[in-house]
């Protein structure tokens, strides 16, 4: 009982990552399965049909593409205007911070229905036709407020005695950029990078407004509800997770294996 | 969303030496965007929740002034923006309460494991939310071992999960989760374990202590969190449309039909107008109540 009390905390913790990893379980196991009829919702017998041929259904696959090539194109451009604008607000004073900030904070502050739906209503005033472009316009517009936060968040944790020690070298401020802000700012970018592929690739409703016929996967996988969803779709979904999981964990791992050798190198004990 | 009370000596003491300049030339591309493609289409809402209908042409309306749009929309739908607030307020309540242990364990007791639980708490972003909702299809079925369990105790008044509001709530507590144990991490981690332990010393029960010390210290957390749950999960349309019945329709399902299967576009702008409305006045009022201005 007492052992209870004091690791009740940890247990409800450990419950409750297991709760949000329950339906990603069941999506992998689904994976694997051969469902009777087309609803692929109820365990029938062990198949590794999906997988082996992966892009067997038609559309599958080339939404699925699309959706990477979206991503890609979205969070680069996104990370890079992200980026700029949280160096302009952790590093420079100028007027209109305070708009600034609000027109960052607004778009997270905005459900999905209201962006994805007056983006349309611009488009469709505009008459401009609705598909890759409306897409990936729609995408950037709502990453880049969570790049701005997570690369702000940061410059700010950044000890500002390395650039000073930089400056006091005599590096200018382009050689003092190089070679110790940007490379000490560059996980932050790249996570905020990955964050920002991961909500533009699994994006549904506002893709849904502005995509016209564009199919990408999450649209696929709504689109195919109705008549049911192949069994390859949850096979490419369970790669992607275990491949960003892989990838997530091997940077963490990394990271780790650095700090440790470097405090090792200047001799601090942990 | 890191709510940031961060180094304001290290910023200027940086920022000073550099010209205004270069600082407007580097938020141009972004803020130009975000007006374009944010601030714009916002205005166009407006103004297409104001058109009038075009005599004899079906989903085609011309520049008017009906205001009547908004009171079409509120008579029509107002059951559905109930629902919204009430469904989306129920599952923020329970992802804090879900949030707040492992928040509290990843950031004080999680040790070496720290960074891997964090990894693991936004791991499910990787995999397809539409599938991670159809997975609670299974999970919850009439035939499932959750529903057998319920019953059996007699505590389902449909004597199902599945296509109730129960359904939809749980969906919509599933799914934003990881955006309510984010930001409470955040402001939990910022805490000097020193403070807790002062609070054991002083306080006799450790309920005490957590609810003198913790608990106000995290309350920028609690705010972020709640937001970043209650925004997305009072705007959604799928956990109702795939966990719920006809009948548990939210707001976003109104706007979505209205949208794109009506063509109704007056009628769908004033909805996602008020919508819009309605959740900023809730935001700048918890703000300004919960004295947490620096929100980004």
């Amino acid at each position: 009982m007492r052992w209870l009390r004091r690791h009740l905390i940890g247990i409800i913790a450990i419950l409750v990552l297991v709760y949000l990893f329950v339906p990603i379980a069941v999506v992998g196991v689904l994976s694997f399965n051969s469902p009777v009829g087309k609803y692929n919702t109820s365990w029938n017998e062990f198949s590794i049909d999906a997988w082996t041929n992966i892009c067997g259904v038609p559309g599958v696959c080339s939404s699925f593409v699309l959706s990477i090539q979206i991503g890609l194109f979205a969070t680069l451009v996104a990370t890079i205007f992200g980026a700029m604008i949280a160096f302009a607000l952790v590093r420079y004073r100028f007027r209109g911070r305070d708009t600034t900030n609000l027109l960052i904070f607004l778009p997270m502050a905005t459900p999905e229905v209201v962006l994805g739906s007056s983006l349309l209503a611009l488009f469709l005033n505009l008459a401009f036709p609705l598909g890759f472009w409306t897409v990936l316009i729609a995408h950037i517009m709502f990453t880049i407020s969570f790049i701005v936060v997570a690369v702000k968040a940061r410059l700010q944790g950044m000890d500002p005695r390395l650039e000073e020690a930089s400056r006091d070298l005599y590096a200018n401020p382009a050689a003092t950029f190089r070679y110790v802000t940007f490379p000490l700012v560059l996980p932050g970018i790249l996570g905020a990078a990955l964050l920002g592929f991961a909500l533009s690739f699994d994006d549904f409703i506002i893709t849904f407004f502005n995509a016209g016929t564009l199919v990408t996967f999450p649209v696929y996988i709504w689109g195919a509800a109705q008549r049911g969803i192949p069994v390859q779709a949850y096979a490419l979904a369970t790669l992607v997770f275990l491949v960003a999981l892989v990838f997530v964990l091997v940077v963490q791992w990394i990271n780790h294996r650095r700090r440790r050798s470097l405090e090792a190198a200047v001799g601090i004990s942990t | 969303m890191a709510t940031t009370t961060s180094t304001p000596v290290a910023a200027t003491s940086v920022s000073t030496q550099r010209r205004p300049r270069t600082g407007y030339l580097l938020l141009l591309p972004g803020i130009a965007w975000l007006a374009v493609f944010f601030v714009v289409p916002i205005i166009t809402l407006l103004i297409t929740s104001l058109q009038a209908p075009v005599p004899g042409r079906s989903g085609v309306y011309t520049l008017g002034f009906e205001v009547s749009n908004y009171a079409d929309a509120l008579s029509a739908y107002w059951p559905q923006f109930i629902r919204s607030f009430v469904y989306a307020s129920i599952a923020t309540i329970l992802a804090l309460l879900l949030a707040y242990p492992l928040a509290y364990f990843i950031a004080f007791k999680a040790g070496r494991w720290r960074a891997l639980m964090l990894v693991l708490v936004v791991a499910p972003f990787f995999a397809s939310f539409l599938l991670r909702t159809y997975a609670w299809r299974t999970i919850l079925s009439d035939e499932g071992a959750i529903t057998s369990f319920f019953n059996a105790l007699n505590l389902l008044p449909d004597n199902r999960i599945l296509n109730t509001p129960i359904g939809v709530v749980l969906g919509l507590t599933y799914n934003f989760l990881p955006f309510m144990i984010l930001p409470l991490y955040a402001a939990l981690e910022k805490i000097d374990p020193r403070l807790i332990e002062a609070a054991n010393d002083l306080y006799a029960r450790p309920f005490t202590g957590f609810r003198k010390v913790i608990w106000p210290l995290s309350l920028p957390g609690v705010v972020a969190g709640t937001l970043l749950t209650f925004i997305p999960a009072s705007g959604d349309f799928i956990n109702a449309r795939l966990l719920g019945s006809p009948s548990d329709s939210m707001v976003g399902t109104a706007i979505q039909v209205n949208f794109l299967q009506f063509r109704d576009y007056p009628v769908a702008s004033a909805l996602s107008f008020i919508l819009m409305a309605i959740i900023l006045t809730v935001v700048f009022i918890y703000i300004r109540r919960a004295g947490t201005e620096d929100l980004v």
